[in-house]
Formats: structure tokens, sequence, C-alpha cells
């Protein structure tokens, strides 16, 4: 195994809150690993602790127990190496599509011109189809567009990792579609390591390589993994047209409706987590 | 009903109808149960000098009411800088820390109902002269609300921003600048305004005590000359100049809270 097939190691993760009833662990023994490049969907029901888990690797809160390594360093903080794109855009309303893309670039590209992080800026922009909204305020953009920005600002980074929270979840359903293609076009021209949580099955089938499927919390846990087996580039319609389609479908389903609550007493090893993804391979 | 009630003019005829109302009952109270109060329209005749050469000069406590305004707002605008330069800081710092905040907030929610008369004869025992002791109780008056309302207003900065700040790594001093700036400019901007017309209040006070030459100074003057009506005409100049600085800074403020 060499490095790259672990480029990002989750070990036995957990996370307890203090609560008005006593301590409550959110997350416990949460094992993943994830290859260089390699397009990861979190899915599971609500307030199962997903959010939480990419909030960890963001470094934006400390597990409590287990650790986070990325690239060979344990993760103790938020850093400009990992691209964030939040559920809401969170974009600074002072400030113009522009300038809330800058104000990343300045802080990775520190050393180049002003004149060249502002064309780096304007290239993402570009990108995510902002072309003539560089110098609006988030007040005078759609949610859409909003979250295009918040999604140019990520990759203007080049972040090594990217993290995505429910990046769509607050869109309608036509602007969802024309971003996770925008999405999957900047991905696969970057290269770049994706974890992204989701709730939408045809969502994370269409962006992943695997589709993590998490246990009900709390203890929250990897309880399988299915395995994306199309062939990249995707497109969408292709991929709905194809009889595999379905059967992947149908089990990131059926684990969301029948399995997820099966809770086995010991933490599930990684090599029972192989044979469950073995196993799906095999099917599909 | 209500429609019928109200017609386009109400903004313009209800106020002056409130106006001829006060007119009317202090007419008809310096005619009957207090006599020494003079009437309206002898207090435009006493005061016409004033209104109509408000540049003249004729001696230190003898101006028009233009000059005697600009005096005090001169003073005003010193301690009211003095009080933004001191109270901005130090809401910031209460408003990044809880500690400081436990430590300070009770002295501050004791200091702040301390009235300008109690400050201004420390102030004259620290400084030894009447201008900056004035400057002393302005600021020291006036500073709480921009101190409180900015200490609010970094509070209240959404999560979602810091977050924002803490991903991208932003330096401390780029996180201030970039982030908790403009997110608590409003609050800072309903502080500021709010300042302003304690910074106002206290100067009238200030300058009664202290006798130098402005709105405050001269009314004090006048009442021991026994010109009531002087008095009446500080009073009308006072509460012009206040309204008109709270309508200029509300405007500033708007401006700052539309982003």
């Amino acid at each position: 195994m060499n490095s790259n097939d672990k480029y990002l190691e989750i070990c036995d993760l957990t996370k307890a809150f203090d609560g008005p009833t006593g301590t409550i662990e959110v997350v416990k023994g949460f094992q993943l690993k994830v290859k260089c490049g390699e397009f990861i969907s979190l899915i599971g029901h609500s307030g199962c602790g997903k959010s939480t888990v990419l909030s960890m690797i963001a470094g934006l809160t400390l597990p409590t127990g287990g650790g986070i390594i990325l690239n060979g360093r344990e993760i103790d903080g938020p850093g400009p190496d990992r691209g964030v794109v939040f559920q809401a855009p969170c974009l600074l309303p002072w400030m113009t599509a522009e300038e809330n893309v800058l104000l990343g670039v300045q802080q990775v590209f520190a050393n180049d011109s002003k004149q060249r992080q502002r064309e780096i800026a304007r290239e993402y922009l570009e990108l995510v189809g902002l072309g003539g909204a560089f110098h609006k305020r988030p007040a005078e953009l759609s949610s859409g567009m909003r979250q295009r920005v918040g999604i140019a600002r990520a990759f203007a980074l080049s972040p090594k990792l990217l993290l995505l929270d429910e990046p769509f979840g607050m869109l309608d359903a036509l602007t969802r579609l024309e971003l996770q293609e925008i999405l999957l076009s900047v991905w696969q021209r970057h290269q770049m390591t994706a974890v992204m949580v989701t709730h939408d099955v045809d969502e994370a089938i269409l962006l992943s390589d695997r589709v993590v499927m998490m246990t009900n919390g709390p203890q929250a846990r990897v309880g399988e993994i299915v395995n994306v087996p199309f062939a990249r580039p995707r497109d969408r319609i292709s991929l709905l047209e194809s009889a595999q389609y379905e059967d992947v479908r149908d089990n990131v389903l059926s684990f969301l409706e029948e399995r997820s609550n099966i809770k086995p007493r010991l933490p599930i090893e990684s090599g029972a987590v192989s044979n469950a993804s073995a196993e799906i391979a095999t099917r599909t | 009903m209500a429609a019928r009630n109200s017609f386009k003019g109400d903004w313009l005829v209800l106020p002056l109808v409130g106006i001829v109302a006060v007119l009317l009952l202090w007419t008809a109270s310096s005619a009957s149960w207090a006599k020494s109060l003079p009437s309206p329209l002898k207090t435009w005749e006493m005061s016409k000098l004033y209104v109509m050469e408000p540049l003249a000069k004729r001696g230190e406590l003898d101006q028009g009411v233009v000059r005697f305004t600009w005096y005090s707002l001169v003073l005003v605008t010193k301690g009211y800088a003095i009080a933004l330069l001191v109270g901005t800081p130090v809401g910031f710092l209460l408003g990044c820390s809880k500690r400081l905040t436990l430590m300070f907030d009770p002295i501050i929610q004791f200091l702040r109902p301390v009235s300008p008369l109690a400050w201004l004869p420390l102030g004259l025992v620290l400084f030894q002269k009447s201008e900056p002791a004035a400057l002393f109780t302005i600021a020291l008056c006036a500073m709480w609300p921009t101190v409180i309302n900015t200490a609010v207003g970094v509070r209240a900065v959404p999560q979602d921003y810091l977050n924002v700040a803490r991903v991208l790594k932003l330096s401390r001093t780029k996180t201030l600048f970039k982030v908790l700036l403009p997110a608590t400019l409003p609050y800072m901007f309903t502080g500021f305004r709010l300042s302003l017309g304690i910074a106002w209040l206290v100067i009238v006070a200030c300058e009664m005590l202290i006798g130098t030459p402005g709105v405050g100074g001269f009314l004090w003057q006048e009442y021991n000359s026994l010109i009531y009506e002087h008095i009446i005409l500080c009073i009308l100049t006072i509460g012009l100049v206040g309204f008109v600085l709270d309508r200029l800074m509300g405007m500033v403020e708007k401006r700052f809270s539309a982003v």
C-alpha cells in the first residue's frame, strides 16, 4: 500500500458533546481511508454526524478521540490547504464577489502580484459562470450565484483537499443540477481529493468514487461503503440509462431505509468494510 | 376610517398644530401662573439681536447664537473624538474577551449613570484648567454607548464569518479589519449616534459650570443677569442643534447598516 492510498486517513474518530443530559457521543469509532484524487460522499440520515465529521476534517472542531491524518500530518486546526464549501455560502456581505474570492487567494498566493491575484480570482469566478458579476455584492446575487461564489472561493485556493458540506442543499433542483456539473468539471480539471456531505443519493452517485454510508447517531460510524464503478468523465444522462445505476442506487437507498440502524457492538474492522464494498462491487 | 382621517399634508400640518398648541400654553402660562416666564413674543423681541446678527461679537459673553453654538460644537467635537478613540477599542476588547467583560462590565454599569456634574469637579482637580476638565467630562460620559454597542456588535458577528476567517487562516489583523470591523460597523454607528447625543447634553452642563463662552455659558450668565428671555433662546438653540446632530448621525448610521 503506497502513501497515495491513504492520503487522508481517519482513525477511530470520536466526537463527544456535553449536552444537558450528559455527554453525547455523536460520532464514535469512525474509520476511513481516502486515496489521493478520490471523490468521497458521506451520506446518512439528518443529524447522524456527517457534518461533524466534515468539520473535524476541516479543523473547525477538534475530535475528542482518534485522529485525522492528511498527507502524513495530523490535522490540528483549519488551514487553506483544505477548501471548504459551506452549506450556506457564508460570503462577507460587505465585499463584492471578486473581493470574497480574493480574500482567500491573497492568503494562498501571498507572493504573487496584486494583478495576478486578481486574475486568479476572476478566472475561478468565470469558471463557475459568474463572469459578469465580479463587482456585485452578495445581496445583489441569487442564492445559486452566491453558492457559486462560495465554490469559486474554495477552488481558488487550489486546495489539496476539498470539503463540501451539503453544498447544494439550499438550492432549487435546476440550479443544483447545473452546479453539480460545474463541480464535476472543475474537480476533474484540478485532480484534487474531495469529501462531500450530502443526503441526495443521485448527487452522491454522480459525483463520487465511493459513497460512504453512515449509521444513525448517536455513536455514528461508517456503516457500509459502496463503490461507484462508472468511468469518468461521467455525464448524467448516460449514467441514468445504465442498468448498473439502478443497482447502486437501490443499494444506497436500502441501506438508508433498512440497515442504517443496525449497530454492531464492535466497531467495524477496516477488513469488514472492504468486504462490504467488495461484495457490492461484485454485485454491481 | 384611517384612510379618511389622514391626508397628504399630515407630516407638515400636524407638527405645526403641536407647535402652536405649545406656544399657546406658554403664552397662557406667562400671562397667568408664571409671571416671571417671558411670553413667546417678549422672548423673540429680546433675542432678535442674537438671532438676526448670529455672527456678531460684542463681548466675550455677548455674541450671536451661531458663534456660541460654534464654540460649543468645537468643544463637543474634541470631547466626542476622545470618547470614540477610547471607547471603540475598549468595546472591541470587551466584545472579544469574555474574561475582560466579566472583569469590567460591573464597573461600566456602575460608572455609566454618574452625572456629568459629578465628573467635572474631578476633572478640574486632575487638570487644573477648565477646557481639559470639560473634555474629560464629555469623553467619560459619552463613551459608554460606544463601548457597549461595539462590544455587543463584536459578540453578534455570525460564527459563519469567523469560520471563513479560520478556514482561510487569516491573520489576527486581517480578521480584525476584513471581518470583525466591517461586521460590527452598524452596531458601532448606533453607539456613535447615542454617544453624540450624550456629548451634546454634557457640554451644556459643563459650560454652565466653567463659564466658557458657548451656549451653556451664555445661558448661565443670562440667568445671573436676570435676562430670562435669553435662557429660553439658549434652550431652543440647544434643542435645535441636538436635533440636527442626531439626524445627521442617523443618516450616517443608515448608510453603514445598509451594507
